[in-house]
């Protein structure tokens, strides 16, 4: 009994919410464009067509993703040289900080403008978003691998090569894995960001659009979604973890 | 092998200074001359820090000394060689790799490939140590001292003709730590190594060693090397033969006295 509440106490709380929040708009009246009831909102989504949805929810995520990606392909490659060379550590991380600080919501129009209205901007924006975090946990985690087995491989004489996919890289993955967790939901509001700033399509250009127009529950609709969606992308990275790096999770075996 | 007679490893008035982080120049080792002969088992001790670990990485070639010569088999060392293999402090197996995986790690990492003679002797390894049911498990599943064997297992997969050891058991419990030291007298005894072991513990140095060199504090030098007059092979009741406390606490009043005195 304990054990099944334990599994279903997120559900539970979950939906209590939905009741209070529904009950407390109804009771106080509250209007629509302020704070829809869940009701409304689900009324909202379903007025719209569910391939039109599809299609906001796809464009989001091919930018959400593709960024991702970009980012961790760019990303690895820029640790190891921050890892292996002083010099290069000294000249590429204050500009990763620069870039780190600049806000990236002031910066997008600019990259909008310079790049136009594609896909382009759109992807160099979450990816700009993504980058650091990723760069410096993989960097992390490089530079944490017990100097003992760096020696060892020394006293192999192994390619320098050998020396990071064998050794170094792996001790990476749970840094890594934590980057990339925080990176995917840093991917998902770079996507956002970008759809706002310019965009025809993308549940950020939903939301835009709907509270433009005083659709309010159909930005909630849309919110929900997008909601939906980063927590579903967490626990695909989580889930990647577990199937292919069992070994870097310590507590579970 | 080669020149049979002479010394497996020597030393030879060897200094080194590391320049430290804020640019002061680190003396660690001045003058240190030492002669190890083939299949002899030296240990090193001396107060921390003096350049123990230092020793042991010149010798391995992974340093080169600022001044005076390091020799294997009479041959100048000035990279990394075959002949060694090397036990740390801490076990330092890989965590992704099952046990058999780590022990024939070093071929893979040299070579890029295993293959089925490496795996064999990997599995003949396991079984002198004494883990050859575990070898499909993870180095989590194991003890410190568990996951310690497995990194002998490691360092001999080459059968290589010299082991160094950097306080190789001090991370782990009394117990453990004495079991080890038989294990290693046995593994020692059915594969003759030269064998260079830096140590904290007389009693360990005595009961394992044929020679144990007394290092002085930094700028380390070798103050004394103390022949160890125990038969061998040496066993449980070595440890409670009165000889070896009696040369411990030599070996202690010697180091002790010297500290008061500098
Ligand atoms: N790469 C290095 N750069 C600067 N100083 C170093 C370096 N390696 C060692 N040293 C210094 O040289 C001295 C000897 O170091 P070493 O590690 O050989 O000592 P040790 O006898 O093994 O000590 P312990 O018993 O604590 O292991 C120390 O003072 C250390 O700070
Ligand atoms: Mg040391």
């Amino acid at each position: 009994m304990h054990k099944w509440l334990d599994r279903a106490a997120p559900v539970l709380t979950f939906i209590s919410i939905l009741a209070i929040w529904e009950t407390l708009c109804r009771l106080l009246a509250v209007p629509s464009f302020l704070l829809p009831t869940p009701s409304a909102i689900v009324i909202a989504a379903f007025a719209v067509d569910i391939g039109q949805w599809w299609a906001h929810l796809a464009a989001t995520l091919e930018v959400t993703l593709i960024g991702f990606v970009v980012s961790i392909l760019v990303s690895v490659p820029i640790a190891i040289a921050l890892t292996n060379s002083r010099f290069l550590s000294r000249t590429l991380l204050p500009l990763l900080v620069v870039v780190q600080s600049t806000p990236i919501v002031a910066v997008a129009p600019i990259i909008v403008v310079t790049l136009g209205a594609g896909l382009l901007p759109r992807v160099v924006i979450t990816f700009l978003i993504t980058l650091f975090p990723l760069v410096i946990s993989t960097a992390t985690g490089l530079q944490a691998t017990p100097p003992e087995l760096i020696e060892l491989s020394r006293s192999l004489r192994a390619s320098r090569a050998r020396e990071y996919w064998q050794i170094r890289l792996p001790f990476a993955v749970p840094y890594i894995f934590s980057a990339l967790k925080v990176g995917i939901t840093l991917s998902v509001i770079g996507a956002v960001i970008a759809e706002f700033v310019a965009a025809e399509k993308g549940l950020g250009y939903m939301i835009l659009f709907s509270t433009s127009s005083f659709k309010v529950p159909q930005a909630f609709a849309a919110l929900a979604i997008l909601v939906t969606a980063s927590l579903l992308l967490f626990q695909l990275v989580v889930q990647l973890q577990r199937r292919f790096f069992l070994w870097s999770i310590p507590a579970s075996r | 092998m080669t020149n049979a007679a002479g010394p497996v490893i020597e030393l030879a008035d060897v200094q080194q200074t590391f320049v430290s982080s804020d640019g002061t120049p680190v003396h660690a080792l001045e003058g240190v001359s030492l002669a190890i002969g083939r299949h002899e088992f030296v240990s090193i001790i001396g107060p921390s820090g003096c350049g123990k670990s230092t020793i042991l990485r010149l010798i391995a070639g992974l340093l080169r000394p600022s001044a005076g010569r390091v020799a294997i088999f009479d041959l100048q060392v000035i990279e990394p060689r075959d002949e060694i293999g090397m036990v740390f402090q801490k076990p330092t197996l890989l965590p992704w790799l099952n046990v058999l995986d780590n022990v024939t790690f070093p071929m893979k990492h040299k070579y890029g490939t295993v293959d089925a003679k490496d795996r064999e002797r990997a599995l003949e390894l396991l079984a002198l140590v004494g883990l050859k049911d575990f070898m499909a498990k993870r180095p989590d599943e194991l003890s410190g001292g568990m996951q310690q064997r497995v990194a002998i297992a490691r360092s001999l997969l080459h059968d290589p003709e010299i082991l160094l050891m950097d306080e190789p058991f001090s991370a782990l419990d009394a117990l453990t730590r004495d079991e080890m030291s038989f294990e290693l007298l046995r593994i020692w005894r059915e594969r003759p190594k030269t064998v260079v072991f830096v140590t904290h513990s007389i009693p360990e140095a005595l009961l394992l060693s044929d020679r144990i060199v007394v290092m002085s504090a930094r700028p380390a030098r070798v103050s004394e090397i103390i022949e160890v007059p125990l038969e061998r092979p040496r066993s449980f009741e070595t440890l409670s033969n009165p000889r070896l406390h009696e040369l411990a606490n030599a070996i202690r009043e010697k180091v002790f006295s010297r500290k008061l005195a500098a």
